[in-house]
């Protein structure tokens, strides 16, 4: 817009039917600019998307039906997927909170210089493919790994403990997968907080608890709010690890809709999955919008 | 004085978890390094003996091999694709109108919005009519489709704090607009756009439910015969090849910090 008042002035002196369309002709070879990678989007994602939405919408004769979300609300096993789903992104985005939380708020208070080298802890992670990070849990937490071997040889369990191939494996994995969603965003946020009104609390006669909890902790809430989201989304669509580390005994949304298409080729039951899925993402990041701001999705 | 002892033990305990959560995060990161030199026929941790051989069977494997060559190739094609497009998106979507901005914003995030799975099987069917899958074309289609938000993200951030008027001066002194945004306004932006095509070439490098849909054959991505044989057993192979892909993300985001750090110093 600026851009375009900009030229204006430049051009004050020309008369007012040759600004306008100039003005539109501006406007539109910015829009056309944008085009190419708005048309990719288009083309490769939203319709395709789309399209397999709209499948569940009808039945296996080509007729517009209900059938299939019937199917799948009265099915037992595909109503165990949502339960397993909804608790394993519960439980993993609780787990990300509660260990989150105190490393961001340690690391905030920390000179800029030291935080920035302790971030690279997460970064690495976080840059470091979901597949090789999966394959080195499979490692650590098989039978005879070196977390079964290490409690044995301390003498906490007799038994090794079955860690791999199921809920706990799964739930470790993600954990470690989507830490650094949480952390990145809270982080953030935590650093731009002005600790001086936590002084001014202790100051004032407030304890330095009393202060944490009632001064600062309310001003890390958008950056949590916006983790917690992040994980909580990101956890509910997740495939490659609870696929490996659950070892086909944890079936959450995403791995059923894939073997309902690949093994069932029950498409009409895969989209009507893949449009709650959807929902609740969209759901989600509607939220996260109204509360943060969709940008700050991005570390830069 | 109790306030003081409290606050020492505040302090002490935020900083064994800040520390313990630290080495969870890196740890698993980084065991596949010292597991790929291990000399065992079988996965030991701590290795017991130092071998190269899992290099070897890496290195010298026809499919790991053909795997690694089309992975690299998407990735590369995704990001000198993704790059110029989803800049010059960024740069026009920055000059239009907020109304055509914030809606066009809405679509151009969609995907990392939706499930990957869902697009995975919606871009799986549009190829099955085009004829597009098991293709290399079709991988870096997808791929490029996943990596232009970043793009657009990193280079929309990267103009918000860029004069705009600087390339309307360039203009108004006879400039062409292509010339002045060449020669203007992408050297001003080119660590955003630098950081942008790191994104794009990462996020198809690692890319792994489209390409185990859609990619195949001899255009199956390093990413899907991993998952594949991951499903079966714990090769000691996968260590070898995991050990290189760590060292290509690290060295792309050494990289990108070593330029935004000269850059910074220019200044």
């Amino acid at each position: 817009m600026s851009a375009v008042e900009g030229y204006e002035s430049a051009e004050a002196l020309q008369n007012v039917s040759t600004l306008k369309s100039e003005n539109h002709r501006e406007r539109r070879t910015f829009l056309g600019l944008s085009m190419p990678a708005v048309l990719v989007v288009l083309v490769v994602v939203f319709l395709p998307v789309l399209w397999l939405s709209s499948l569940s919408f009808f039945n296996a004769a080509g007729e517009l039906s209900s059938e299939n979300y019937a199917r799948i609300f009265k099915s037992e096993l595909y109503l165990r997927t949502f339960v397993v789903t909804f608790q394993i992104s519960v439980a993993v985005t609780v787990i990300c909170v509660l260990v989150g939380y105190p490393l961001c708020y340690w690391l905030a208070r920390m000179s800029d210089r030291n935080a920035a080298i302790l971030m690279v802890f997460v970064l690495v992670p976080f840059w470091t493919s979901v597949l090789v990070r999966t394959y080195a849990w499979l490692v650590l937490l098989q039978r005879n790994g070196i977390i079964n071997e290490s409690m044995i040889s301390m003498g906490i369990i007799d038994e090794p403990l079955q860690l791999a191939h199921n809920l706990t494996g799964s739930i470790i994995g993600m954990v470690h997968i989507m830490l650094p969603f949480l952390v990145l965003p809270l982080y953030a946020t935590m650093r731009s907080v002005d600790t001086d009104l936590v002084r001014a609390a202790v100051g004032l006669g407030s304890s330095p608890r009393g202060a944490f909890w009632r001064v600062f902790f309310p001003m890390s809430l958008p950056g949590l709010f916006a983790g917690i989201v992040l994980v909580f989304i990101l956890s509910l669509g997740f495939f490659v690890t609870p696929a490996l580390l659950g070892g086909g005994r944890v079936q959450m949304l995403a791995q059923r809709i894939e073997s309902t298409i690949t093994i069932y080729s029950n498409w009409g039951a895969a989209s009507a999955l893949g449009v709650v899925l959807l929902l609740m993402a969209l759901l989600m990041i509607w939220l996260m919008n109204r509360v943060f701001g969709l940008d700050k999705l991005f570390m830069r | 004085m109790e306030q003081v002892g409290q606050r020492k033990i505040d302090g002490l305990w935020l900083t064994v978890v800040g520390i313990a959560v630290l080495f969870f995060l890196i740890l698993p990161t980084l065991i596949v390094i010292p597991m790929s030199f291990s000399g065992a026929s079988f996965l030991e941790f701590p290795p017991t003996s130092f071998s190269f051989r899992w290099y070897t069977a890496y290195l010298t494997s026809p499919e790991w091999m053909s795997a690694t060559r089309t992975s690299l190739i998407a990735a590369i094609l995704t990001t000198l694709i993704a790059t110029p497009l989803g800049s010059l998106c960024a740069y026009g979507l920055h000059c239009s109108a907020p109304r055509i901005r914030n809606a066009a914003q809405i679509l151009v995030i969609m995907p990392i919005v939706v499930p990957v799975i869902l697009i995975a099987v919606g871009v799986f069917s549009l190829y099955a009519k085009l004829g597009l899958n098991y293709t290399l074309a079709g991988v870096v289609i997808a791929h490029t489709a996943l990596a232009l938000p970043f793009v657009i993200v990193t280079v929309m951030s990267g103009l918000q704090n860029y004069d705009f008027d600087q390339e309307l001066a360039a203009r108004s002194l006879g400039a062409s607009r292509a010339y002045a945004l060449w020669t203007v306004t992408v050297p001003q932006v080119k660590f955003s756009i630098q950081t942008g095509a790191f994104l794009a070439f990462i996020t198809s490098l690692d890319e792994v439910v489209i390409s185990m849909l859609v990619s195949g054959g001899d255009n199956a991505t390093i990413t899907r015969r991993m998952f594949n044989s991951l499903r079966d057993q714990l090769d000691p192979t996968i260590a070898a090849i995991s050990t290189c892909l760590i060292v290509v993300s690290v060295v792309a985001l050494v990289g990108v910090q070593l330029i935004g750090r000269s850059k910074n110093v220019d200044k």
